[in-house]
């Protein structure tokens, strides 16, 4: 909303510079974007001339050479190229040493051989609207050397204020006015709808026009008034001017009154050519299914029965608070006029807004939900300026259909709540003080306030604690509101919780390993799942769809990590990077119910209700080129299957989780022969392996391996922070290394597996240590070799039961087709 | 007899104290101590000796012999020492030749880093961390937010929904885990809520993804001034122990009075004028820098849990949410809010 300054101070004047003022409502809740200033920036050598003569320009067809009186002892030459300009004009003329809009000084020029000493100003010229066809002709009665500020704001401050959705009245400049006066305490003058038009046309309203609602809950009220005679020109100057400042382009006097009104008022209004009106008759409907009108815009619409029409006894006229029709336009023939006041249902006008994608300046107020008392203050202004300015008639009365107004609001302000919510002292002579200012009544009851609610504040002020607000927010907050600390706790301590911390210590892990942690967008483009080559019916090729995506980038919710990695990684190498390793630990978006346990990592949070999805937490990791940076004692080696696996099982027991397991399993974004399905006690916790190299060449990348892996399972089975105590230093281990002969397809799991279950309670490790295959070994075959580790809580072992537990070993590895080696 | 062990010590110690090897000192020790060694031939023939002769020659002897043998193992552990420095010093290296490089460590994303002092911080004023989820129920993000359909306030911010489910929501705010954390548990609460949040807009000041950390705090007699006190403490923990916060009234639909928050500027001490003269471009001349919106919980927010012991008339408390995206842009002189989600590793690695 833009409030120009002078036009505020008609109705309160703070008597403060505009910067100052603009300081107190910004403290106090009205928020001042910026102070703008339209026109030139000082008002300094503006002046009223007079035209004396205007001679065609010797050397230009164009120009005009005139002599101007400008209040000096002699007149001045100004040459002027608008067609316009002729002798006996009253004028507003630039003189040299003006600062135009821009800060451009005016100089002294030749133009064409001509001297020129100044310049007749157009309204573009000093920022009143866009025109520039001509010069202003002003009213003769303007003495020249009269400084132009006197007759129009020069140099005009305009507060721009962000209207908050809940302050309806700041959308007129009366509203601003009154909160000026509440936060200043300067005296607010009459309001301007205190003063009606005379009512002197012949008939009633009644004679000439009739008002049907069908809907009238979505058409609380609905107000029409009826002027004759109506000379449609251009707007004064002062009228312009406003409307410029405010941003709006002037037109013609009844279509600027009516922007006029609804700027002062903020209730906005709407004029038809009654001549255009088939028998004077409108009529409020919904819209049929798929009914069709052009509206202003010139843009042919497709309604809905939510769309609320004013219609004519023909066809539609216009869409209920948003945009008027073609039909009823008023134009220059117009002579008899329909002046429409409404009030519709707020949240419908939103909706209707926002299905038909037309917003206008009525549609932003009707939305917020205005009282309908506001249709007749608006149709008193309106209609004294109509009368004023267009020379009209109005006809008597006032058609006026309406559902019973809302009930007046009471409400009731506690005294001891007012302090209770602030935490300060406001005095109830403030309170009550505050209030009025407002526009509220108080009525002192006790230590309590009875409060009554004026129209403007009606669906904003609902309660108390609206009271309390306003009180406050007066008060002030920056001068008055003391600085406390709550007691908080009360026998808790803050902490993170046990799984929080685990959280911390595993993306702690993570990038102690070597990663950089990226965060990746939520979204990205449907088409990802197939450059991932993941097909149905795999859920993850069939992620949840934004409706309104800014861009198909953003249109589907990321059903892996591993996209998010891919194109980072492929952009930072892009960038030059020569090898990256990076991690993410966020959440994928999955269809279907989240589970009912596992805590808000698996997707089960707090509430009544689950999540509308499932939002499982991972942590996914990606290295390209190697880990160990390449120097000249070696390094450089690219990353592969191991190294992340290596990372993986660094990162679980980190976390003091069991081993995890690693089974051969496919997916079909990674190498076949080189990727893991990786579980923890049996339960799935994600993949693991090489990028299938089809997908890494999408991504422009050479190769890469990575993992993604839930955070829920295996945070839930971490043991850091709760191990027991275990006593291995009192009686010694016995070491032992142990060569099996296996066949080459039985994997090391197995072998392992083998001698952990042969050498029973006593065998506390048994690590794969290495893998040879070649001539000394048969045809097929392959020899692991283990480290063991025996050891007893409660004695040192003898070489016989060490013994025997190899033997038992040995004969477990038997059944496997295994043997040791010599 | 006598006189020639005395001999043959004397020759033999000067020889040992001599030898510059230990090849030298093993010839000394065979000489002198081996199996055909005069010392050792004296010793044998012992027995030969008349009775008297028997005790004092091979006392000599024997004395003589241990202590050669001393004197030897001496030299030897010299001449061992001095080889082996003379060896290490052969054994030289190019000392100017680059440190193998240790397995690299990674680095902590800005918004982790920073999610977790604002954590730490809150920790430390006796609050919990809750979290929820982002694709979340218009009721929980709007309706018992105190924005019923149809409010103008829903237009605040744009919203991202989910295709076919009109009530499913990318969530615009952390505060949907107001609701969720007060169903849950009763009060009193004091709880933050860190997490992705999502609006339909894109510039160098707009992400459609961006990270908010949300406050609650509800029990009897929390008031206005109690939100101050803990945003100032925060806003200190964050930018300064010399920071001043100021509340300036605001609207949001789910708090009651509601605020925007300020912190005085850390770049020119709130002063909008730097030590140059010049107008401070951090507050942009103002002296104060927007960092958050906050308020007293609205009764209407509360209507909505009241069944869970939060009933308005008992209990109240205030809210407030806080840009991390903005912190870490403000304590680390980023420029441009999509730098967070480019993942740019020269980026990355400038934060440990």
């Amino acid at each position: 909303m833009r409030v120009p300054y002078t036009w505020l101070r008609e109705y309160c004047d703070p008597g403060l510079p505009v910067e100052e003022l603009a300081d107190r409502l910004v403290m106090t809740g009205t928020e001042v974007e910026r102070i703008d200033v339209v026109g030139p920036p000082k008002p300094d050598n503006f002046v009223i001339g007079k035209v004396t003569e205007a001679v065609q320009h010797p050397d230009a067809d164009r120009l005009r050479v005139c002599t101007v009186e400008v209040g000096e002892d002699g007149p001045r030459t100004i040459v002027c190229g608008a067609p316009n300009v002729g002798a006996g004009q009253t004028v507003a003329v630039a003189l040299p040493g003006a600062r135009m809009p821009g800060g451009d000084k005016l100089r002294k020029a030749k133009l064409r051989g001509v001297a020129s000493e100044g310049m007749i100003l157009a309204a573009d010229e000093i920022e009143i609207g866009d025109e520039h066809d001509g010069i202003m002709v002003l009213d003769d009665a303007l003495a020249a050397g009269t400084p132009l500020a006197e007759v129009v704001p020069l140099a005009e401050p305009v507060l721009e204020i962000e209207v908050t959705p809940n302050r309806s009245d700041c959308f007129g400049v009366h509203g601003v006015a009154r909160e000026v006066h509440a936060v200043t305490g300067a005296a607010l003058g009459p309001d301007p709808w205190a003063e009606d038009a005379p009512a002197e046309a012949p008939g009633n309203v009644e004679d000439f026009a009739k008002v049907t609602v069908e809907v009238p809950d979505l058409c609380p009220r609905f107000t029409a008034r009826v002027f004759r005679d109506v000379k449609i020109g251009p707007s004064p100057l002062w009228l312009r001017e406003r409307l410029a400042a405010a941003g709006q382009r002037p037109i013609s006097n009844v279509v600027d009154i009516t922007n006029y009104v609804m700027l002062l008022t903020a209730q906005p209004l709407h004029a038809y050519d009654l001549d255009k009106v088939p028998g004077g008759e409108l009529i409020v409907r919904a819209a049929r299914e798929g009914e069709k009108m052009t509206t202003l815009d010139d843009v042919e619409r497709v309604l809905d029965p939510d769309t609320v029409l004013v219609c004519d006894r023909d066809r539609p006229s216009g869409i209920a608070g948003l945009m008027g029709g073609q039909v009823s336009e008023v134009s220059d023939a117009t002579t008899n006029l329909l002046l429409e006041a409404a009030n519709w249902n707020g949240p419908n006008i939103l909706q209707t807004s926002r299905r038909l994608s037309l917003r206008s300046e009525a549609s932003a107020r009707f939305e917020k939900q205005l009282h309908p008392d506001l249709t007749m203050r608006a149709q008193a202004v309106a209609s004294k300026l109509l009368v004023e300015l267009c020379g009209a008639t109005m006809v008597p009365g006032t058609i006026d259909v309406a559902a019973p107004a809302p009930e007046p609001r009471t409400l009731r302000l506690r005294g001891a709540r007012v302090t209770s919510i602030l935490g300060m002292e406001v005095s109830q002579a403030e309170q009550v003080t505050y209030l009025e200012r407002l526009g509220f009544g108080a009525r002192v009851d006790g230590d309590d306030l009875e409060v009554s609610v004026p129209a403007d504040r009606y669906y904003d002020v609902t309660r108390e604690i609206d009271l309390i607000e306003e009180v406050g927010r007066l008060h002030g907050f920056d001068r008055h509101l003391p600085t406390t600390l709550p007691r908080v706790g009360e026998g808790k301590v803050g902490r993170l919780n046990r799984t929080q911390r685990l959280r911390r210590r595993a993306e702690d892990e993570l990038r102690d390993l070597g990663f950089d942690q990226i965060v990746g967008w939520s979204f990205n483009d449907p088409g990802e799942a197939g450059r991932l080559r993941i097909e149905e019916p795999d859920p993850r090729a069939d992620p949840i769809l934004v409706a309104n995506p800014l861009s198909d980038e953003g249109a589907a919710m990321r059903t892996t990590l591993l996209g998010s990695l891919l194109g980072v990684a492929a952009r930072n190498l892009a960038r030059g990077a020569e090898s990256v390793a990076l991690f993410e630990a966020g959440a994928v978006y999955l269809r279907g119910a989240p589970p009912e346990s596992g805590g808000p990592l698996a997707g089960d949070f707090p509430g009544d209700t689950p999540a509308p999805v499932t939002e499982p937490h991972r942590y996914g990791a990606l290295a390209v080129g190697p880990l160990a940076p390449r120097s000249w004692r070696g390094g450089g080696e690219p990353v592969d299957f191991f190294a992340l696996k290596g990372v993986l099982e660094a990162l679980a027991g980190s976390l003091g989780c069991p081993p995890l397991e690693f089974e051969p399993a496919s997916e079909p974004f990674l190498h076949p022969g080189r990727s893991a399905a990786v579980s923890l006690g049996g339960a799935p916790l994600g993949w693991l392996g090489e990028i299938h190299p089809l997908v890494c060449r999408t991504w422009d990348i050479d190769a890469a391996v990575g993992f993604e892996i839930d955070a829920a399972p295996l945070l839930a089975a971490a043991t850091l922070g709760e191990e027991a105590f275990e006593d291995v230093t009192t009686f010694p281990a016995a070491l032992r290394d142990l060569a099996v002969v296996v066949p080459a397809d039985t994997a090391a799991a197995t072998v392992r597996a083998a001698v952990l279950a042969g050498g029973g309670e006593l065998l506390r490790s048994a690590e794969v240590f290495d893998l040879y295959a070649g001539p000394q070994l048969g045809e097929g075959e392959k020899s692991l070799a283990l480290a063991l580790e025996f050891r007893a809580a409660d004695r040192t072992l003898t070489d016989e039961e060490v013994d025997a537990a190899r033997a038992s070993i040995e004969a477990e590895l038997t059944k496997i087709g295994g043997t040791l080696r010599a | 007899m006598l006189e020639q062990i005395e001999k043959i010590r004397v020759e033999a110690t000067e020889g040992i104290v001599k030898a510059s090897s230990s090849a030298e000192l093993e010839e000394l020790r065979v000489k002198f101590l081996g199996r055909k060694a005069e010392l050792t031939q004296i010793l044998r023939g012992i027995a030969q000796l008349p009775p008297e002769e028997r005790g004092p020659v091979g006392g000599a002897a024997n004395k003589g012999r241990k202590e050669l043998e001393a004197l030897i193992a001496r030299s030897a552990e010299r001449l061992d020492a001095a080889e082996l420095d003379a060896k290490l010093v052969a054994d030289r290296v190019d000392v100017t030749m680059p440190g193998a490089p240790p397995r690299p460590v990674g680095h902590q994303h800005l918004i982790t880093r920073t999610t977790r002092l604002i954590e730490d911080i809150m920790v430390g004023l006796g609050y919990e961390v809750a979290e929820g989820p982002e694709i979340e129920h218009d009721y929980y993000n709007f309706t018992a937010l105190n924005h019923p359909v149809g409010h103008p306030a829903r237009q605040l911010q744009d919203t991202f929904y989910v295709q076919s489910h009109p009530d499913v929501l990318l969530r615009t705010h952390t505060s949907p885990m107001q609701i969720r954390a007060m169903e849950t548990q009763g009060p009193p609460i004091f709880i933050v809520i860190p997490g992705k949040v999502y609006r339909r807009d894109s510039d160098a000041t707009h992400s459609p993804m961006f990270h908010q950390m949300e406050g609650l705090a509800i029990a009897e007699g929390l008031t206005l001034a109690d939100l101050q006190g803990t945003l100032l403490a925060m806003s200190r923990a964050l930018f300064g122990d010399t920071r001043e916060v100021r509340l300036r009234p605001h609207y949001f639909p789910f708090t009651e009075p509601s605020v925007e928050v300020d912190v005085s500027c850390f770049q020119c001490e709130g002063t909008g004028v730097l030590a140059d003269g010049g107008r401070c471009n951090l507050c942009k001349g103002q002296g104060w820098i927007e960092i958050l919106g906050a308020g007293m919980v609205d009764p209407n927010v509360l209507g909505f849990v009241a069944e869970k012991g939060y009933d308005p008339e008992r209990v109240q408390g205030f809210a407030f949410g806080l840009g991390i995206e903005r912190v870490a842009m403000l304590r680390h002189s980023v420029p441009d809010l999509r730098r967070f989600f480019d993942n740019d590793v020269r980026m990355l690695e400038q934060f440990a």
